[in-house]
């Protein structure tokens, strides 16, 4: 089979957003070259590795749009307007470093919903969407929560620096372990460490044994991280059941219903849990409300954990049944803490999704490659 | 067409490996006026000498303009994308040895780790409104190490040249650099971070995968290899 042409999944991406418009969304353009400055202090340094970045002699350096998510939040927060929907259609430009089969300019359509009312209701709606527009095809749903993850480390006992340490670096499972491992006392300050923190709590000037002064870090910033420090070096550990609970509810992974009734029992002993576990509950009622199935509706807490990294609430994505390796048709989610970035303080729930065209043509047409 | 070597063009990088081949019977040296690039080879026939910055053999050979060169292995990874789709590595050389490390103030005494580092950037960029900065010439190697740390908050600075001076001059905040013995990093008030070694390189032979090898290349390459394997090591 051939790959479908251009003007094909132009066409189709064109009925998809025919689609959003009958759900009530206004449609909206986006440039394609964007200061690289927003999205680079959004996704950090990293980013440069999947997007492409070029240098315009006037206004520095600038980005091929890497997703539509960040230019349509900043359009509809200088609009201040309320509730809104919108669709676009457009390009999107990833670098696929050692993937040579991956495309690197492809089409996405989108459906995006600000709405502050009823959260729970604005996922359903969203989700059912996708769903509804995706029903004829061999897919596999799934769905998480970061809110869920999020709520689990509150529940912890900790100082307020290290949970912020452990939110921070939800995205990163490799250095939240390393974190985890460090609160709970597997891996103990090291003797010269210990040492250096006693003396600076005694009082002793440890920093100017250290030599020339050199820096914009100044002296006050290093001996606040001291203190810190020292605060961090006689806080209790964590004990190995609020490790094992974390890991229960990071690791849990069924069909929603089951996953309900479990966040529910941990919640019993994690009330900092409650609220999240609500939140979920009344999602899945807006589901049932809106004909999902939601029985069958696959539940993974670290579903997105790694891949989608602004999402910090209900997380979506649809995926062909055979071709695991392939990325997905579909990916959606709620990103209320990006509205507040963008929006330079006033903040506006949110949540929405993406369809890659040219992966649903692929599976319609039987041709996964 | 003849087995093209690439050779750095100048200094002691270009006169060690005149050197290491010499050892191993093969015989490579300048031609011409002191200043011109041209070289020969004795000892190998159908092998033709290709003096080129050692910066640029890494994309020389990734385009098949060169069919082995030698270079830094930092340069390799840093310049090529993929490298192992490009070129193989045939020979450590056993010289050019240089650490690529990450470097703070040496008066930040709170910070000895990556892990310090990456706690010490969230606090900074909270203090100062940006990202914390570290100055280095090697992108892809840096980012590639610190995402595989899960490292935020910081971004990369480019600095082709003394890099050492840059925090000093309030231009960056760290650096990523190569050193040997570390004596510019002292002079510079700078310490290395114990767990920021990102690679240790040195001087290799590389084969590029992309190059047209001929009957006679292969020949070539087939006397160099008898060469380096009968070599003392």
């Amino acid at each position: 089979m051939t790959e479908p042409c251009k003007s094909e999944i132009l066409a189709e991406a064109q009925r998809l957003r025919a689609c959003f418009e009958a759900a009530g969304a206004t449609p909206v353009d986006a440039d394609i070259l964007l200061p690289a400055e927003t999205l680079l202090d959004l996704y950090g340094e990293d980013i440069r590795a999947r997007a492409y970045v070029t240098m315009d002699p006037l206004h520095g350096e600038l980005m091929m749009r890497p997703d539509f998510t960040v230019p349509v939040v900043q359009a509809h927060m200088s609009n201040g307007a309320g509730t809104a929907r919108y669709t676009y259609l457009g390009e999107v430009f990833r670098k696929q470093e050692g993937d040579y089969d991956r495309a690197n300019e492809y089409l996405q359509v989108g459906f995006e919903l600000f709405d502050a009312e009823a959260p729970e209701k604005a996922d359903a709606e969203v989700y059912a969407l996708f769903a509804t527009l995706l029903a004829d095809l061999p897919l596999r749903a799934a769905t998480g929560d970061v809110g869920i993850l999020r709520a689990a480390i509150s529940g912890l006992k900790l100082s307020a620096p290290r949970r912020a340490a452990l939110m921070r670096h939800l995205w990163r499972p490799r250095r939240f372990r390393t974190l985890l491992e460090r609160f709970s006392g597997r891996t103990p300050a090291t003797p010269q460490r210990v040492t250096l923190l006693e003396a600076h709590a005694r009082g002793e000037d440890v920093l100017s044994r250290a030599g020339m002064f050199i820096g914009l870090r100044d002296p006050d910033e290093i001996r606040k991280r001291l203190d810190r420090l020292a605060d961090d070096l006689s806080e209790p550990p964590l004990t190995e059941g609020e490790l094992a609970s974390l890991d229960q509810v990071i690791t849990l992974k069924d069909m929603s219903p089951a996953a309900l009734e479990r966040l529910s029992d941990i919640a019993v002993d994690m009330p900092a849990m409650h609220d999240a576990v609500q939140r979920f509950e009344r999602r899945l009622d807006a589901l049932q409300a809106r004909g999902v199935d939601i029985d069958h509706l696959p539940f993974e807490a670290e579903f997105g954990r790694t891949t989608m990294e602004y999402y910090d609430g209900f997380v979506f994505g649809f995926s062909g049944t055979e071709q695991p390796g392939l990325p997905p048709v579909a990916l959606g989610g709620r990103y209320d803490a990006l509205t507040r970035i963008l929006g330079q303080g006033t903040a506006m729930p949110a949540v929405g999704g993406m369809i890659r065209p040219a992966s649903l043509l692929d599976l319609r047409s039987g041709d996964p490659a | 067409m003849t087995l093209k070597l690439g050779v750095p063009s100048k200094g002691r990088l270009m006169e060690k490996t005149f050197d290491w081949f010499s050892a191993r019977g093969i015989g490579l040296s300048r031609t011409g006026a002191e200043r011109e690039y041209s070289g020969a080879v004795t000892g190998i026939d159908g092998m033709e000498l290709v003096l080129l910055s050692a910066s640029e053999i890494p994309r020389e050979l990734a385009r098949g303009r060169i069919h082995l060169g030698v270079t830094g292995s930092d340069l390799v990874r840093d310049k090529l994308a993929a490298w192992h789709d490009h070129v193989i590595e045939l020979e450590p050389m056993g010289f050019g040895f240089a650490d690529l490390i990450i470097a703070v103030p040496k008066c930040w005494v709170d910070v000895d780790t990556i892990a310090d580092l990456d706690s010490a950037a969230a606090a900074f960029r909270a203090t100062h409104g940006f990202r914390l900065r570290i100055a280095t010439k090697y992108h892809r190697l840096v980012r590639e190490y610190l995402r595989k740390e899960g490292v935020a908050d910081y971004q990369l600075v480019d600095s082709q040249g003394a890099t050492e001076g840059t925090v000093k001059n309030l231009t960056a905040e760290a650096i990523a650099d190569i050193t040997s013995t570390g004596e510019t990093l002292r002079a510079n008030h700078l310490k290395i971070l114990g767990d920021g070694i990102i690679h240790r390189s040195q001087a290799t032979l590389f084969k590029s995968r992309k190059a047209q090898w001929t009957g006679d290349d292969r020949k070539a390459l087939q006397v160099l290899k008898d060469c380096l394997a009968a070599a003392p090591t």
